[in-house]
């Protein structure tokens, strides 16, 4: 970890209100290249509502979002519409309940992801409808970009295969695979570890080493599973009722008294909950 | 299974079946038995028992066929299923309806007996993988079929059967399937689901129409210009319903359509309303009318061929005009699912949100497919229109969206081979029995609900990935 590196993402005084219900309260962190960046905290704590607003599925009521690539090009995610998030800033995600192309093979879901690059090889498809050659490699290279991800995964034997046939721990990482096969910077993965057995989670957080060491790319986390966030975040984020209540390496989380109380409750019960952060 | 048991079961399903034909007795007798005939004198009730008794007796033999394949007596079933339509055929009947119907009731529990024969045999291993050989040979077997299809169609015409009748039939059929195959990429491929498909062959029709009437334009000018018109239709349509997903994307379409219906109705300065638009030019060859007596100055086809003039000549070119523009259409839609706006298509179907989470824009998909969707739809239009000569609002209602509707939901959503098969099923063959008039219709119902019920997905549900790592049937 080094304190020097510039954040990637900067999330300054993020509040989300729906209604009167406030979501997420004034949360300012960053994240930074090449670490695995936790958010944890108990059930509506609100760490999805944070994913959403980054990702773009709501406009958050106040804050800035900022994500700086690694190439120098900023971008204040408030201001942008989902897929351009996706698309510009390189920021991919992975959600709570598996969302992949269920129908589609495998591979074609891995294609898929890749639809930008494909869409300006083949001049909006017209290139590929004449069946040009400038095409046909670019899909061979998106082919190849998918094998590999195929590779990591182990999913290769499987790759032509309805993706919606797969068990459910083959789900999870088929999109891991289909995120990182948008080349993002930033990779937001929802509870990847919901639903999986040790043996796949320990999996998965070889995986999530093995993309930090090799991408060097961000990874933002939710997770409930102890194992996956003790074991391989550098940095935890805690949320409890919107506001953040720690941040820390997990060795200062893990002491932190504030977050004993929220995972544990407070022996004196007093009417603090409700107070803003 | 001791005598007494059996004797048990036999009379247990005949007490069955008899209970099933009292009812039907019931209900038939009036509903059958009974008919008010106008004569001279005023209205007379006819009695018809000899089609009750018939009726009752059939329906007393098909569900005692059905008992027979639940208990695993399908062989007797079939055979009996077979008789009966044999039968149906050779006996006189006293009604031809009751014919058809005997006929189908008697082939549709053979079929029902034969699958039960066929899946009754549960032996996992041998015949088990032959099955499963048998099904991927089959869907391998696709495009064989496919080339098929295309060869019979293509020599249609030269066939000694081929009469004026069944080539306008063809005619009409094919423009169907292109209908189909447009509405397909809205509905197959997108899952946006349209009602309202009609609209565009409206406007494909009355922009050949209007711009053949008002500027003396031929048909092949205004083809590229219906179908140009149309996809500007689809993404006029497109705009406003971005959002709206399923139930109520669904309802916006209905209204789209009739709107234009309306339109084309009430506008009657342009369109001539109701009245519609006569006089509409056909296809030429090269500038080659099939007219028999061409005018000043130009040479009809039968005359620069040195043929003697019929009628033909025109409603083969026109079927063949037609089938051209459909294998194109057929091309560049199986060309386009392997290209990366088809597979966004296909990805938009199955879920919208984690395409914009892989940075596909929603708007421009939707907007493609509604565009492209309607540009065959334009096309068709324009066809339809040069085999007419006439159009009005008339031919633009919303059974037609809802027909096409039907042949893609039964072919099998986003399958091109299952719009050709259910095109045919349901344009031609309720044409090809029109002397059965009012039970046509019924035939139809039956054979839609038939198809919901035996296959789900629609007649070819299997989709092929529009491309493989490993080659086919290397997988598991």
């Amino acid at each position: 970890m080094s304190a020097a590196a510039p954040p990637l993402l900067t999330v300054e005084h993020l509040t989300m209100r729906f209604g009167g219900l406030v979501a997420v309260d004034d949360l300012s962190f960053a994240a930074a290249p090449g670490e695995i960046t936790a958010i944890i905290g108990p059930n509506g704590a609100g760490k999805t509502t944070v994913f959403n607003c980054l990702t773009g599925f709501y406009p958050p009521t106040v804050g800035r979002l900022t994500l700086a690539r690694p190439d120098g090009r900023r971008f204040l995610l408030e201001r942008m519409e989902g897929h351009a998030i996706a698309r510009e800033a390189g920021l991919a995600r992975t959600f709570q309940n598996v969302r992949l192309f269920p129908r589609m093979s495998v591979l074609e879901n891995l294609i898929v992801a890749q639809h930008t690059v494909l869409m300006h090889a083949s001049a909006f498809s017209l290139a590929g409808l004449l069946g040009l050659r400038r095409y046909r490699e670019a899909e061979q290279s998106a082919v190849d970009l998918a094998r590999e991800w195929l590779g990591r995964v182990r999913l290769t034997a499987r790759a032509d295969e309805e993706a919606g046939n797969l068990a459910y721990g083959d789900q999870r990482r088929l999109e891991i695979a289909r995120a990182m096969c948008t080349r993002p910077v930033l990779l937001c993965l929802d509870e990847p570890a919901a639903g999986l057995n040790p043996r796949e989670s320990a999996a998965l957080n070889e995986l999530l080493l093995a993309i930090r060491e090799r991408e060097r790319i961000g990874i933002l986390l939710i997770e409930h599973d102890m194992s996956v966030v003790m074991g391989i975040s550098d940095r935890i984020v805690v949320l409890d009722y919107g506001c953040k209540i720690a941040d820390g390496t997990p060795s200062q989380v893990r002491g932190d008294a504030a977050v004993i109380r929220a995972y544990l409750g407070d022996d004196e019960d007093d009417a603090a909950e409700g107070a803003s952060c | 299974m001791s005598g007494a048991a059996a004797r048990r079961r036999l009379a247990a399903a005949f007490g069955e079946a008899g209970v099933t034909a009292l009812v039907a007795a019931a209900l038939l007798g009036p509903l059958v038995g009974l008919h008010a005939a106008s004569q001279a004198t005023g209205l007379v009730i006819q009695t018809r028992w000899a089609v009750v008794a018939v009726s009752v007796a059939l329906v007393f033999a098909g569900r005692l066929a059905l008992i027979a394949v639940r208990e695993r007596l399908s062989a007797p079933a079939l055979a009996g299923g077979l008789a009966v339509a044999a039968g149906a055929v050779a006996l006189p009947m006293p009604d031809r309806a009751l014919t058809v119907i005997a006929v189908a009731g008697g082939l549709v529990v053979a079929l029902h007996a034969a699958v039960s024969l066929l899946r009754g045999r549960k032996t996992p291993g041998a015949v088990g993988l032959a099955r499963a050989g048998l099904r991927s040979a089959s869907h391998r077997a696709v495009p064989w079929i496919g080339v098929a299809v295309v060869a019979a169609a293509l020599v249609l015409p030269l066939a000694p059967f081929a009469d004026r009748r069944l080539l306008d039939l063809a005619t009409l059929v094919v423009t169907y399937i292109m209908l189909g195959w447009g509405l397909n990429i809205v509905v197959g491929l997108a899952g946006l689901l349209d009602l309202g498909y009609v609209a565009f062959y409206a406007v494909g029709a009355y922009s050949f129409a209007l711009l053949a009437h008002n500027f003396g334009l031929g048909f092949w000018e205004c083809l590229p210009a219906a179908g140009a018109l149309a996809a500007m239709f689809g993404m006029v349509l497109g705009f406003p319903v971005l959002r709206l997903r399923g139930d109520y994307l669904a309802i916006v379409t209905l209204g789209f359509g009739e709107m234009i219906r309306i339109v084309l109705t009430n506008w009657v300065d342009v369109t001539k309303g109701p009245n519609g638009i006569s006089g509409i030019p056909r296809p030429t060859l090269f500038g080659l009318p099939f007219t028999a007596s061409p005018p000043e100055g130009t040479v009809a086809f039968h005359q620069f061929f040195d043929l003697p003039y019929t009628s033909m000549h025109r409603v083969t070119f026109l079927y063949y005009v037609v089938l051209g523009l459909a294998l194109i259409a057929n091309l560049f839609i199986l060309r386009i699912r392997r290209l990366p706006i088809g597979r966004a298509w296909e990805a938009l179907r199955e879920d919208e949100i984690a395409c914009r989470s892989l940075g596909i824009n929603p708007t421009n998909v939707k907007l493609s497919a509604f565009s492209l969707g309607a540009m065959f739809g334009g096309f068709a239009g324009a066809v339809f229109a040069a085999r007419q000569s006439f159009i009005s609002p008339e031919s633009f209602t919303f059974i037609e969206s809802a027909i096409i509707l039907a042949i893609v939901v039964l072919g099998g959503m986003g399958s091109q081979m299952g719009v050709v098969a259910a095109a045919v099923l349901l344009i031609g063959v309720p044409e090809w029995f029109r002397e059965l008039q009012e039970y046509r219709m019924l035939a139809f119902g039956g054979a839609m609900v038939m198809i919901m019920v035996w296959r789900p997905g629609g007649l070819l549900a299997h989709r092929e990935p529009t491309l493989r790592l490993h080659g086919r049937g290397d997988g598991a």
